[in-house]
């Protein structure tokens, strides 16, 4: 059995790298055969503080093919929330009606706390700008999946790198399984200095560029994230950059033959659609991956892996 | 320390002096010891010579001690402060500050998308590097610096 049981998942950072590995292989069983009603005697909360298509989907449909019952809500609005109920509250109440709660909130540290006030594990599907560490789950695997391993890789991260929550997490996983990382942003959008502090602890090597060109021929993996106007306090200096970070598929010339393309999704023009039809491009695979990465999180923390 | 010859700020009975105040946070000590509203005699001198630090601030507070939780909070805010303690104008105790490893409950986190800011949480937080002072929420991960703090009431 595994060593998740019972346990939370809040943060990318609560779980060593051999359990990351556990995860994964776990979930390339489910790949394989995704249909296992192995927990058809439990029931799974799905609360949803704020609207998601993907993650609340997959979560569940992972639940659903491990022929667990699904309760919960996508819309707080028609909940005891909108009457003034605390999270605390709230969360104490679902800990007596399911075995297993999966909570996105967009209050920060929101995941924690529910994990600190539940009686049964929380798996946190995203608390604001803060954690998605399911998203992160699902990188590592699809990373696995194209590239055969998780070590030694040139991982490319393009785009918003400041705010983006699913490259911070990428990056302090990837510093378990020595990446080299090549950050490709806008001056405005550079990765923050706490996470760049957390490549160099782990003694591992970063490449600042401006221009997303200067990476294809070397990357193993290039990860998109969508440049959002709203960031950016000097538009045009938005309208200057905002080409720099979109991939087309011309510019792909050159890059190496197992060099695979992720996104988190939804993306709006960072990668043009006739990058879709290139065998590099695996962003709609990395969506469907989430689905057994989540089964596997799900068997795994209620014991039936 | 001040000399003994002739006391600038005259000494107390007892209480607590807060010896060491770097002069620029003096007011910010009296702030966060809540002295405003203490109801006794508290005698501040800023701006005094001093071997240590070549200007200092001083705080004397009649009739009070402090818990060890009020005085991780004048670390937060001045470092290397001495808290001594008086008893019938006799040094009794007198501690080096020293910022805890851990903080709970008197900071608010500085991230007002925190959960913390909106339900009646204890607030938790890590102490990541004590100079510059940089605490790390135990719920949000957000970092607060000593610019930021701000206390609960």
């Amino acid at each position: 059995m595994s060593t998740l049981k019972g346990r939370n998942l809040i943060s990318i950072t609560d779980f060593s790298k051999e359990e990351y590995i556990e995860v994964l292989d776990i979930a390339e069983g489910f790949e394989k055969n995704p249909k296992q009603p192995i927990l058809s005697d439990k029931v799974v909360a799905t609360l949803f503080f704020e609207p998601s298509t993907r993650t609340r989907l997959s979560f569940e449909s992972a639940s659903n093919q491990l022929g667990c019952r699904v309760i919960g809500f996508s819309d707080p609005g028609a909940t005891s929330v909108q009457k003034g109920e605390t999270l605390h509250d709230t969360i104490k109440m679902v800990s007596a009606y399911a075995d297993l709660i999966v909570m996105r909130n967009p209050k920060e540290g929101s995941a924690r706390y529910a994990s600190e006030v539940a009686s049964v594990p929380v798996i946190n599907a995203g608390d604001g700008a803060n954690q998605h560490p399911t998203q992160c789950m699902l990188d590592l695997y699809s990373i696995r999946k194209t590239q055969g391993t998780l070590d030694n890789l040139n991982i490319a991260l393009v785009g918003d790198l400041k705010y983006g929550r699913t490259v911070h997490s990428l990056v302090e996983a990837m510093c378990n399984f020595n990446a080299t990382f090549h950050l490709v942003s806008p001056e405005e959008l550079k990765l923050p200095s706490s996470v760049k502090t957390s490549i160099k602890k782990a003694g591992l090597k970063y490449y600042q560029y401006h221009d997303i060109r200067d990476i294809i021929e070397t990357a193993d993996i290039i990860y998109m994230t969508r440049v959002q106007r709203e960031r950016f306090t000097d538009l045009l200096e938005y309208e200057r950059v905002k080409d720099s970070c979109i991939l087309t598929a011309p510019m792909l010339k050159g890059c190496k033959d197992n060099m695979r393309i992720l996104h988190p999704l939804p993306r709006v023009n960072e990668i043009t659609t006739d990058v879709d039809k290139t065998p590099y491009a695996y962003y709609f695979q990395q969506a469907q991956n989430g689905v057994y990465v989540r089964q596997a999180l799900i068997a795994a923390i209620l014991g039936a892996k | 320390m001040e000399t003994k010859k002739e006391l600038v700020v005259p000494a107390i009975e007892n209480g607590t002096v807060i010896d060491h105040i770097p002069t620029e946070v003096v007011y910010q000590v009296a702030h966060t010891l809540g002295l405003d509203e203490y109801k006794d005699e508290v005698l501040i001198g800023t701006y005094l010579q001093s071997g240590k630090l070549g200007r200092k601030g001083i705080i004397k507070i009649k009739n009070k001690h402090f818990t060890k939780e009020e005085v991780s909070k004048v670390a937060l805010v001045a470092p290397f402060v001495t808290v001594i303690t008086i008893k019938d104008y006799q040094v009794i105790e007198k501690l080096d500050t020293e910022i805890p490893e851990h903080i709970d409950n008197f900071i608010k986190c500085a991230n007002p998308k925190c959960i913390t800011n909106f339900e009646d949480i204890p607030t938790r937080f890590d102490v990541v590097e004590k100079d510059p002072l940089k605490l790390r929420c135990h719920y949000c991960e957000k970092y607060t610096s000593k610019e930021t703090i701000r206390f609960n009431k």
